[in-house]
C-alpha cells in the first residue's frame, strides 16, 4: 500500500487503465444521444478554385435528409480564431466553417449534410453537386509569394529573432558552413479519428460538446463567443481521447458546424471523422524548408547561426497562429553557447491542408536542423561530433542561462541543466567506444552500419497559471478538479500521485476530474508538456493547503499543536506515532462540514484551490543515439538500436515517462523514415489512406533504452519537474540521419527529411 | 467511409452461389472481406448485391492428392500457412504467406480471394504464376480450368464472367529436393510488396541447375516470368556468377512507375530481389 509521501518518483500503476482494459472506455464514438442526427461533411476535391455554385438539389430531397448547409447558410458564423500571438495580421487567413467562393484545399468543408444515420448523410453528401473553376496552385512554400486574395501575400507575416552582431561575427569567423536542408510534412495521427457530439439542453438553455480534447475552457470560450452565447451556457466534456499529438482538440470547423446544428435543428448532432477525411482535414504539420548558416572560430566554437527558413502554413491560419514558426525561431539554437544569433521565419500560405502543431513543434524540425549543421561543422574540422558538441555545449556554471530570445511570449531562460553530463552518461549507456569498434569491424566485412547522435533542449511548462481544486468529503473521499485535459498521458495518475504525497492518502482513491467545463471555470487544457508542470503544481499546492486546514481543524479536538501532527494513511495522527491514526479525514472533513458547530460563520469544507503560476518555461533537455544499417540492394534503413538519454528534473511516474518517450520515438521514426503527406502537380494528395501515409509498425520499432536522469530540478516549480511529453521526438530526425551519414560513410549526404530508401539507394550508388 | 446500399446474400451451397451469380445484376462475391470492405467503405465500388461466399462450407478444404495439392477458394491464408504438407512439399508458398498482410488479416483473406482480386503486388498471385497453379472455375455449363498464365486478363482483371465462380486452385507439386526462395521489399513489413521475387531451383545429377522459375511481383499489371533468365541458368551451377548474370536480366524489364515509387527504383529491387531469391533457392537445394 503506497499510502503516504513518497509516492512521487514510483512507477505505480495507471489509474487510468481499468477502464479501457475492461473497454468501459469512452471514446468519442461512444458518445450516442436519442434522436441524435449524423452530420456528414462535403469537402472539395480541388486544392484552389473558384465555387461557383453548389447544387443541393438531389441531396436535400433523399429520404432522411433533414438539412444541406453551404456557406450561405453559416455566413454569419465568423471564421475560427487562433490563439494569441505576437503577430500582427493573420487574422483575414482563417478559415472559414463552410468555403466561401474560394477553395484552398483538398479536403476544406463545402457543405454538410444532416441526416437521420451516418450512412444517408453519407449517400446524400455523394449528391451534393459543386461547380469549381480551376486556379493556379502554390505547393512551394519557398517560391515567391503570390496573392492569397487581392491585396493579400501568401506571406502574411515573417518571423523575425536576432541577438549578438551577426554580421561582424561571419566577418569575423575562421569559417563559415552553409546548410540547405528541409524537413517533410507529416503530423500526429492518433488512432482515434476526431469526434464531435453537439446537444442542446432547451430546458437548462446549455450548449454541451462532447467528443472533446485537449483546449476545452478556450473552445467554450471561443464557440461561445461565435455562436453569441455566454460561455456559461456553452460546456464542453471530455471522455477518453485515443492519442492527441497536438492535433486533437484544436477548434476546427466541424466543431462549430455540429453546435450550430444542435440549436438550429434542435436535435443531437453527431461527427465522427472517418479514416480518409482525418488525413485531408486535421492539422498537418513540420513542412519546413531552412537555409543554414554558421560561423565559426578555429576550434569549431560558434560564433554566430544566421538561418532562414519557409514555413508551409497549408491553406489557412488555423488555432495556433504562426506557433509553430515561432518555436522553430525561438529553439533552433538549442544547447551551445551561442554569441549572436539572426533568424527569418517565412510564414507562407500553399494550397495544402492547413498546418499546426505536432508533438515537439518547431523543435523536431530544427534539432534537425542545428544537429546537421554541428555534423557539417565537426566534419570540416576533422573533429568527432561528440567533441565538437563537448566544446560548444552551455556548462552547468552557466545556468541559468538567459538567451535574449522569446518563445511563446515569455523570455527564453535555460533554468537548469548539466548538458555535457548528460552526453557523458548517454556515451557510458550505449558503451560508445566498444561501438565505434563493432561498427568498424562490421564495416570492414561489408556491412553499411554507422551511429549518430542529437543532442536538444525541449521545452515545457508553459505558464501563465492552472488551478486545481481539492476537495474531501464527509466519507474521506477525495476529489481532485483540474482544468488540466487527459490525451492518454496518465494525467489522473500523475496529479493524483502528487496530491497523495501531501495528503497522506492512496493514490488510487482520488478521483481526478478533467476536460470539462461545467466543473472548473478556467484551464488551460492538455499541451506543450506543460500538465505535469503546471497542474501538477497547482496540485502540490492545494494539498498542501488541505493538509493544513486539516491539521489546524484537528489539533484543537487532538488537544496538540498542528505543528506536532501529520497526515499518514488517510488519517491525522502524530508526528512521532505516524502509524497511529487519531481521526481519519472523513472525520475531519464532517468537523468541516456546513453544518459543524465549528464553521459557524466560516466557510464550510475541507477544499483548497490553489493556482500556479509561471512566467518562465522550464527546459528539459536529451540526447537520442541511433545505430542503423543499411541494405545496399534495397536502400533500406533498418533502425538496429536507439538510446534515448532525458532529464526531466524529476520524474513524478518514471514508468509514464518511458512510456511518454517511448511513444516519441516511434513517432519520430515515423517522421525521419516514414510519414510523409505528399502530393502531386495539381495539389491532389497522395497519402490518405494507412496504405498511402507509413506509420511504423512494430515490426519497424528498433529495441529502444531509455535513461531518465534527475540531475537538473528545475528551479522553477516546487515540485522540480520539467515536461516529459515531447523528448521521446525530438531528437529522432537528427540522430537518425547522423547515423545513415555514418554508415554511407558520407558526412552531409542526408539533407531531408523522410529519409526515403530511394534517396539512400541513390547514394549507396552515386 | 459507410459502404453505399446493397443487398447481401449468404448462400451456402455452390449452385446456390451460381444460381444468384446467374440471376442477380451487378453483383460481387464476398470472400475474406480484406479488399472489398475497405473498397466499400471508400465508395470505390457500388455493388447493387454482394454474395457472401462464408457460409459456403464446401469451398474451404486443402487436399494432397500424388503431386497435385488441390485447395478450396475459401481456404484462410492462415490456414494455408500453417499447413505442414504445404510447408513440407510447397515451401515457396508458405514462405511468401508470411508476408501476405498482418495475422489478424491473414485469419480472414482467403486464397480464392486474393487471386481474383489480383493486385500486381500480391504475393499469391506472383507464387500461383511461379507454381505453375491452375484456376478451377465454375459457371453456369461447368467447370472449366484456366491456368495461371492465362489468368489475368489484365491490370487487376482476372479472366472469371460475372456468372462464373472460382472454387479452387490446383498446384502440381514442385519436384522433391527442389529449392524456393522468396523476397519482397516493402517499406513496411505486411505491407504489398514494391517489388517481390519468387525462384524455383531443381539440380540435375551432376549438380547443375535442372529447371528454374523467376517470377516477380509488383512490376508490371501482372506477375512477370523472366524467361530467358530461367533459360539462361539451365545448366549452369548453382552458385554467385550465375544467378548475378539472371539477376542482370531484371534490369531490362518494363517496370511500372506510380506517384510515390519511380520505374528506375522498381527495376532495381528486381535486380537485387532476383539475385536474393534465387541465392535463397539454391541455399535450400537438396
Amino acid at each position: 500500500m503506497l499510502t503516504q509521501a513518497g509516492v512521487i518518483g514510483r512507477s505505480v500503476p495507471r489509474l487510468e487503465d481499468a477502464p479501457l482494459v475492461r473497454g468501459n472506455g469512452l471514446f468519442a464514438a461512444d458518445v450516442n444521444f436519442p434522436r441524435q442526427l449524423a452530420m456528414r461533411v462535403v469537402r472539395s476535391q480541388v486544392a484552389h478554385g473558384t465555387l461557383r455554385t453548389i447544387d443541393i438539389a438531389a441531396a436535400q430531397v433523399l429520404p432522411g435528409v433533414i438539412a444541406v448547409w453551404t456557406h450561405a447558410d453559416v455566413a454569419d458564423i465568423p471564421p475560427i480564431p487562433f490563439r494569441a500571438t505576437k503577430l500582427q495580421g493573420l487574422e483575414p487567413y482563417c478559415q472559414p466553417i463552410l468555403a466561401n467562393r474560394r477553395v484552398r484545399y483538398v479536403g476544406e468543408p463545402i457543405a454538410v449534410v444532416f441526416a437521420e444515420t451516418a450512412y444517408i448523410a453519407e449517400d446524400a453528401a455523394d449528391l451534393v453537386l459543386p461547380e469549381i473553376d480551376d486556379l493556379p496552385v502554390v505547393l512551394d512554400a519557398k517560391a515567391p509569394p503570390s496573392d492569397f486574395a487581392p491585396g493579400m501575400s501568401t506571406e502574411p507575416a515573417v518571423v523575425r529573432k536576432e541577438f549578438g552582431d551577426v554580421d561582424a561575427a561571419f566577418a569575423a569567423a575562421f569559417d563559415t558552413i552553409t546548410l540547405d536542408l528541409s524537413v517533410g510534412r507529416h503530423s500526429g495521427v492518433p488512432l482515434e479519428c476526431r469526434g464531435a457530439i453537439a446537444r442542446y439542453d432547451a430546458a437548462q438553455d446549455v450548449l454541451e460538446l462532447h467528443g472533446t480534447a485537449k483546449k476545452q475552457h478556450w473552445n467554450r470560450d471561443e464557440i461561445a463567443r461565435l455562436l453569441n452565447r455566454p460561455p456559461h451556457g456553452v460546456h464542453l466534456f471530455e471522455g477518453h481521447v485515443g492519442g492527441g499529438f497536438g492535433v486533437r482538440g484544436e477548434l476546427y470547423p466541424e466543431d462549430l458546424l455540429v453546435c450550430l446544428a444542435a440549436l438550429r435543428l434542435g436535435r443531437p448532432v453527431k461527427w465522427i471523422e472517418d479514416r480518409r477525411e482525418h488525413m485531408l482535414a486535421t492539422n498537418h504539420s513540420r513542412e519546413q524548408q531552412h537555409q543554414v548558416r554558421a560561423a565559426i572560430d578555429a576550434d569549431g566554437r560558434l560564433l554566430a547561426i544566421d538561418a532562414v527558413f519557409w514555413h508551409d502554413q497549408g491553406a489557412y491560419v488555423r488555432t495556433h497562429g504562426a506557433r509553430v514558426a515561432d518555436l522553430a525561431a525561438a529553439m533552433l539554437p538549442g544547447p551551445y553557447r551561442l554569441p549572436a544569433y539572426r533568424v527569418a521565419g517565412h510564414f507562407r500560405l500553399t494550397n495544402k491542408t492547413p498546418a499546426a502543431t505536432y508533438r515537439a513543434p518547431g523543435r523536431f524540425e530544427t534539432t534537425f536542423v542545428r544537429e546537421r549543421l554541428m555534423d557539417a561543422i565537426a566534419a570540416r574540422l576533422n573533429l568527432s561530433p561528440i567533441e565538437l558538441r563537448r566544446r560548444n555545449l552551455i556548462a552547468s556554471a552557466e545556468m541559468p542561462h538567459p538567451r535574449p530570445l522569446d518563445a511563446l511570449g515569455t523570455d527564453v531562460v535555460l533554468d537548469s541543466g548539466d548538458y555535457a553530463g548528460l552526453l557523458d552518461r548517454a556515451l557510458v549507456r550505449i558503451g560508445w567506444n566498444a561501438l565505434q569498434t563493432t561498427l568498424q569491424r562490421r564495416r570492414a566485412a561489408g556491412e553499411r552500419v554507422g551511429a549518430g547522435l542529437g543532442f536538444f533542449v525541449e521545452k515545457s511548462g508553459l505558464g501563465p497559471s492552472d488551478g486545481v481544486r481539492i476537495s474531501i468529503d464527509h466519507t474521506g473521499g477525495v476529489e481532485l478538479v483540474s482544468g488540466a485535459a487527459s490525451v492518454g498521458q496518465g494525467v489522473e495518475t500523475v496529479l493524483a500521485q502528487i496530491a497523495a504525497d501531501t495528503l497522506g492518502v492512496e493514490y488510487r482513491r482520488i478521483r481526478v476530474v478533467r476536460g470539462r467545463t461545467d466543473r472548473i471555470e478556467f484551464g488551460n487544457g492538455a499541451h506543450a508538456s506543460r500538465v505535469t508542470v503546471m497542474s501538477g503544481s497547482a496540485t502540490h499546492l492545494a494539498a498542501q493547503a488541505i493538509r493544513a486546514m486539516a491539521l489546524a481543524t484537528a489539533a484543537p479536538l487532538l488537544q496538540a499543536r498542528p505543528e506536532e501532527l501529520t497526515l499518514a494513511n488517510g488519517h491525522v495522527a502524530r508526528l512521532d506515532a505516524a502509524g497511529i491514526g487519531l481521526m481519519s479525514l472523513a472525520e475531519v472533513a464532517r468537523h468541516m462540514g456546513p453544518g459543524s458547530k465549528l464553521m459557524i460563520g466560516r466557510t464550510p469544507g475541507l477544499t483548497a484551490e490553489r493556482w500556479f503560476y509561471s512566467d518562465h518555461m522550464t527546459y528539459p533537455y536529451g540526447v537520442h543515439i541511433a545505430v542503423v544499417r543499411l541494405d545496399e540492394g534495397t536502400g533500406q534503413v533498418r533502425v538496429e538500436r536507439y538510446l534515448v538519454a532525458y532529464d526531466v528534473g524529476r520524474a513524478v511516474n518514471p514508468m509514464l515517462v518511458e512510456g511518454q518517450i517511448a511513444g516519441g520515438v516511434a513517432q519520430g521514426l515515423g517522421g525521419a523514415l516514414f510519414e510523409e503527406f505528399r502530393y502531386d502537380a495539381t495539389g491532389q494528395p497522395l497519402s490518405t489512406t494507412f496504405a498511402d501515409y507509413l506509420i511504423p509498425t512494430v515490426s519497424e520499432i528498433p529495441e529502444l533504452d531509455v535513461l531518465i536522469t534527475e540531475d537538473a530540478p528545475s528551479p522553477l516549480n516546487p515540485l522540480g519537474v520539467k515536461g516529459a511529453g515531447e523528448g521521446g521526438i525530438n531528437g529522432v530526425g537528427a540522430a537518425i540521419a547522423a547515423a545513415v551519414d555514418d554508415a554511407l560513410g558520407r558526412p552531409g549526404a542526408i539533407t531531408a527529411l523522410p529519409i526515403l530508401p530511394t534517396t539512400v539507394h541513390g547514394l549507396l550508388h552515386a | 467511409m459507410k459502404p453505399p446500399d446493397f443487398t447481401y446474400h449468404a448462400p451456402e451451397t455452390v449452385p446456390d452461389v451460381l444460381g444468384l451469380l446467374a440471376t442477380l445484376e451487378n453483383a460481387r462475391l464476398l470472400a475474406g472481406g480484406q479488399s472489398l470492405m475497405p473498397m466499400l467503405a471508400m465508395r470505390f465500388a457500388f455493388p447493387d448485391h454482394v454474395i457472401d461466399l462464408n457460409r459456403v462450407a464446401a469451398l474451404g478444404f486443402i487436399e494432397h492428392h500424388g503431386a497435385t495439392l488441390r485447395i478450396g477458394a475459401m481456404t484462410r491464408q492462415r490456414d494455408l500457412l500453417n499447413h505442414p504438407a504445404i510447408r513440407r512439399h510447397v515451401p515457396l508458398l508458405t514462405e511468401a504467406l508470411a508476408h501476405v498482410g498482418h495475422r489478424q488479416t491473414r485469419n480472414r483473406g482467403t486464397i480464392g480471394g486474393s487471386l481474383c482480386h489480383l493486385d500486381p503486388a500480391a504475393e499469391l498471385v506472383s507464387v500461383a504464376t511461379a507454381l505453375d497453379a491452375v484456376i478451377e472455375i465454375a459457371g453456369p455449363s461447368g467447370t472449366r480450368d484456366v491456368p495461371m498464365a492465362a489468368f489475368p486478363l489484365g491490370y487487376m482483371t482476372p479472366s472469371i464472367g460475372p456468372d462464373e465462380l472460382v472454387t479452387a486452385i490446383r498446384i502440381p507439386l514442385p519436384p522433391a529436393g527442389h529449392g524456393a526462395g522468396f523476397l519482397e521489399f516493402s517499406r513496411r513489413h505486411g505491407d504489398f510488396a514494391i517489388v517481390s521475387a519468387a525462384a524455383l531451383l531443381t539440380r540435375n545429377s551432376s549438380g547443375r541447375i535442372a529447371s528454374a522459375v523467376i517470377t516477380l511481383g509488383g512490376v508490371g499489371a501482372v506477375p512477370l516470368r523472366l524467361a530467358e533468365a530461367e533459360a539462361s541458368l539451365i545448366g549452369e551451377t548453382p552458385t554467385a556468377p550465375a544467378f548475378a548474370r539472371a539477376a542482370a536480366a531484371a534490369r531490362g524489364i518494363d517496370a511500372m512507375e506510380d506517384a510515390l515509387i519511380p520505374a528506375w527504383y522498381r527495376t532495381r529491387l528486381a535486380v537485387t530481389l532476383t539475385g536474393r531469391a534465387l541465392a535463397a533457392a539454391a541455399a535450400r537445394l537438396s
